[in-house]
């Protein structure tokens, strides 16, 4: 494909991490006009930290992460308004409140909302998901002066929303559909230990239930649930985290191919031309093998503009994600995965798993049997440099080569106690064959040997 | 099922233990707060020591179980609840009042420091038992100092318990403050020994490498005062760049000196409030390396004048000398640096005007080992830790495109690190080669945000 030309007008839907990457990163290889067009707020801002405004730790303002200075300077223009509908054929959009804004280009990064499924009584008022600004806001009026919630659904916004609500003393409780909180992401023990620490937490979890009804008062409010077990609580919120949607509605009949996010190729190309889609409202017709159809992260978010802006820029790459790496952080408990640790292994996958005492660290290596070769890695309540683990990854190391450079991967902060001993022990324990390293390695000199730098100037 | 009903009635019985402990420890803060106001304006109708020194201890019981009991219970996940919607965090009336009320303090301390007569008096034992000598403005000043950085070292101690980092590092200053701020000068007095502060050093100390200070230090103290003189000498010109070169600015700033210590402790709840534009940045730029500029140079003119012995600058040095300890010394270091806490943040008084932490700033930037790595692509952009950079740094921007954080005014604190929600900071020290490489894993800009 050709570079997208400096006469070109490039417009993007959605200013969230995947279009403002996008912008951003085409803006650094040429001089087209850039519009980002969003009815959610004038500035991008960061959607995972909606959370803490909640909390009190930041203001709306603090979340922003770049200021109006930096849109001017970067001369990418900003529009605040809704997009109405898209007219593929003139190449234009229909605002809500401005005049129609002609594309050569149109990016679709509109990202999505709370799915909901068909529960009785969703519609009520105390009723809300957590992905937009709006939704904070609503939360906002929504718990003003309760005192019991209802979270459904055992995901990452679940907690989230849990630790907001436990902020203003409003008793938790949420309903899980799995035997353990997040069990179909986190094997067994760590599903268990994060169980454990957030009932510590003063939530209290549901475990095995689900979602059958939510009751109405005589004003049309929540005044309580009843799961599918037939059990009822009382409850003035009812949070729902069960999983996000693709914004598309305003697609229909704009020629557009949409399932269920728009589809698109590996170059997040839709059906139309000139109109591409990325991140949270796509769907890929052919995802790589062991790929899911739809990534809906923050991370992913920015892998993809990545992507595509250099596809824009004349260099079309197919998408490529590389390692999986994920973060959270649930209470205390700060959690990162790199690589692939399913909640159930195979018959061919193995790991050295380890955990303190008290059950607020643990650490997993998942390897293949055989072949030795390394997975994937778990971690909670202990931090691993990004760098080293995806290197590991990216070639194929065996478990064996891995632990060698263990002592370098550590990232936790000065004077914290390493665990990593610990974890070589049992490693040599279990392959007593093996031989311990020769010498002690360093992170630096292996950034060095590696290559695990880049400047600026050269990416 | 089981574990939650256990906990509820744990945290029954720990709510109504912690109220009473709220409600006694709020009343002995009142006492001790009344007992010091009738030192200061009564002192002719009851001894002041009784009112003003019983009133400090009863003051420093009170505030130390209030924060026992409002920091003990709560988990280290919640250190940050709240604190831009309660007011006296976000410069609401009683941020107001408290910044009034410091700011006074300061001025009658340096000005007038007769009306503060009976707290003078209340001090008197603790002086003479100390020093062997009167109280004066300022042994009250580094009670009521010292008191803040150890009570408020508690608070920081508790509020960061899950950090062995913070831990060492709060210890590190609470130490000191007491022992090289407080006791050790305290002491020397005592022994007929000139007052010497062993933490404090040219330029912050600025008069320390005056030809002046040098003569007494020499006269006085003899072989004691000359090792006064080339311990100083050597901390400022040899120890600085080295301790730098290997740690950063933060061996100084957020370990030892006494402005850092009370900032990271009494200062610590008002850190978010310093300012991250970009025009905070550039009136920090055009402030603090001028100050630097202007200490170099009077001690310059003192030193010329005094070879000269006055023949070549005749008393313009000497106006230099006390032109900076007025604008400088007491109106900006103590007046606003300490005043401001609850309006302009706990670091006013580093950020735009501090001489020993602008060279220590270019030390660091040019000479050090020092950074904060970005941990590959992991930043969510959350801000978290640009809000909580009581130097105003916006480490956000550097965060989110992988990039380590570098900058001339980081004292190195880590709470960056330690509120970042997915681990993303981290400080060390590594080779000077390749100090500003990003992580391969993201993209970046390449516009900067200053210089």
């Amino acid at each position: 494909m050709e570079k997208i030309n400096s006469q070109e007008h490039l417009v993007i839907i959605g200013n969230g991490i995947a279009g403002v990457t996008l912008a951003q990163r085409v803006r650094q290889g040429s001089d087209c006009r850039i519009t980002m067009v969003s009815a959610e707020s004038p500035l991008h801002f960061s959607r995972t930290a909606l959370m803490y405004v909640y909390m009190g730790h930041m203001r709306f303002q603090d979340i922003v992460p770049y200021a109006d200075w930096y849109w001017q300077e970067q001369q990418i223009e900003l529009v605040h308004d809704f997009v109405e509908r898209v007219d593929t054929s003139d190449k234009k959009l229909v605002l809500r409140d401005g005049a129609p804004l002609p594309y050569d280009k149109l990016v679709l990064a509109t990202g999505s909302s709370a799915a909901y499924y068909d529960w009785p009584g969703q519609a009520l008022k105390g009723v809300q998901g957590l992905v937009s600004l709006q939704d904070l806001e609503m939360m906002e009026t929504n718990t003003a002066g309760i005192a019991q919630a209802v979270i459904v659904g055992g995901g990452l916004i679940g907690v989230e929303m849990a630790e907001m609500l436990r902020s203003r003393g409003i008793v938790v409780t949420m309903l899980i559909r799995d035997k353990l909180y997040w069990h179909n992401v986190l094997p067994q023990q760590e599903a268990q230990l994060v169980t454990d620490h957030i009932r510590q937490h003063g939530i209290e979890l549901l475990l095995q239930e689900e979602l059958q009804e939510i009751l109405a008062d005589d004003a049309g409010r929540v005044r309580g649930i009843r799961t599918r077990a037939g059990k009822e609580l009382s409850c003035q919120f009812v949070g729902i985290t069960t999983g996000v949607k693709p914004n598309v509605d305003f697609l229909k009949g704009s020629g557009i191919d949409i399932d269920r996010g728009i589809l698109v190729n590996e170059f997040f190309e839709t059906n139309q031309p000139n109109v591409y889609a990325l991140s949270d409202c796509t769907q890929f017709r052919n995802p790589a093998p062991g790929q899911p159809m739809m990534e809906q992260l923050w991370y992913t978010g920015r892998l993809h503009a990545e992507a595509l802006a250099s596809t824009l820029l004349g260099n079309r790459k197919a998408y490529q994600r590389g390692p999986w790496f994920n973060s959270a952080k649930f209470f205390d408990i700060e959690y990162q995965t790199y690589g692939t640790v399913p909640a159930q292994f195979t018959e061919q996958q193995e790991s050295l798993y380890w955990q303190n005492k008290e059950a607020t660290k643990a650490i997993r290596f998942l390897y293949e049997k055989g072949t030795d070769k390394l997975l994937g890695i778990n971690l909670l309540g202990i931090r691993y440099r990004h760098d080293l683990c995806h290197h590991w990854l990216q070639q194929g190391y065996t478990l064996h080569a891995a632990l060698q450079e263990l002592p370098a991967v550590n990232f936790d902060p000065e004077f914290f106690q390493r665990y990593e001993e610990e974890l070589l022990h049992q490693y040599y324990t279990r392959f007593p064959d093996r031989q311990p390293p020769v010498k002690h390695s360093n992170w630096w000199e292996l950034r060095k040997r590696f290559g695990l730098f880049s400047d600026s100037t050269s990416c | 099922m089981q574990t939650a009903v256990i906990s509820e009635t744990a945290s029954t019985t720990s709510n109504t233990s912690q109220n009473v402990l709220k409600m006694v420890s709020l009343l002995l803060i009142s006492i001790g707060l009344l007992g010091i106001l009738v030192a200061a304006v009564g002192a002719n109708y009851i001894s002041p020591v009784l009112t003003g020194l019983g009133g400090t201890l009863v003051l420093t019981i009170g505030a130390l179980l209030y924060i026992w009991q409002s920091r003990w219970y709560k988990s280290p996940a919640e250190q940050n609840h709240g604190r831009w919607q309660q007011e006296a965090t976000s410069r609401g009336p009683s941020a107001w009042v408290i910044g009034f009320v410091l700011t006074g303090f300061y001025v009658l301390l340096y000005w007038f420091p007769d009306t503060l007569q009976g707290l003078i008096q209340a001090t008197e034992p603790l002086s003479q038992w100390l020093r062997g000598r009167p109280s004066d403005q300022w042994f009250l000043y580094g009670t009521f100092y010292t008191l803040a950085i150890l009570v408020m070292g508690v608070y920081a101690l508790l509020k960061y318990r899950n950090s062995r980092y913070h831990i060492i590092r709060t210890i590190s200053v609470m130490f000191f403050q007491l022992g090289f701020a407080f006791l050790l000068p305290g002491l020397l007095l005592m022994l007929n020994k000139p007052e010497y502060y062993f933490s404090y050093f040219w330029p912050l100390k600025y008069d320390y490498l005056f030809p002046g200070t040098i003569d007494y230090l020499v006269r006085d103290g003899a072989a004691l005062g000359v090792f006064m003189v080339f311990w100083g000498a050597i901390f400022s010109f040899l120890a600085t760049p080295v301790l730098t070169y290997f740690y950063g600015k933060r061996w100084y700033c957020s370990w030892v000196c006494g402005c850092g210590g009370l900032a990271e402790t009494a200062g610590d709840p008002y850190r978010h409030l310093s300012d991250k534009s970009r025009k905070a940045w550039r009136w920090e730029v055009a402030i603090i390396y001028p100050i630097l500029g202007f200490v170099i140079l009077t001690t310059l003119f003192l030193w010329i004048n005094s070879w000269s012995e006055g023949r070549l600058l005749g008393d313009l040095s000497g106006g230099f000398a006390s032109t900076y300890g007025f604008f400088i010394g007491a109106m900006f270091s103590g007046v606003v640096g300490v005043g401001f806490y609850p309006l302009m943040g706990n670091r006013v008084w580093c950020r735009f005007g501090c001489p020993m932490a602008a060279y220590l700033g270019l030390l660091q930037k040019h000479f050090s080992r020092f950074r904060i790595s970005t941990n590959g692509g992991q930043c969510i952009s959350c801000g978290n830790c640009s809000t909580y950079c009581e130097m105003g740094i916006d480490v956000r921007w550097y965060a989110q495109q992988g990039e380590p954080i570098i900058r001339a005014s980081c004292v190195g604190c880590g709470i960056c690190a330690h509120v970042c929600p997915r681990g993303v900071l981290k400080l060390e020290n590594g080779p000077r080669e390749d100090r500003y490489a990003g992580s391969p894993l993201i993209k970046r800009d390449e516009l900067r945000i200053l210089s």
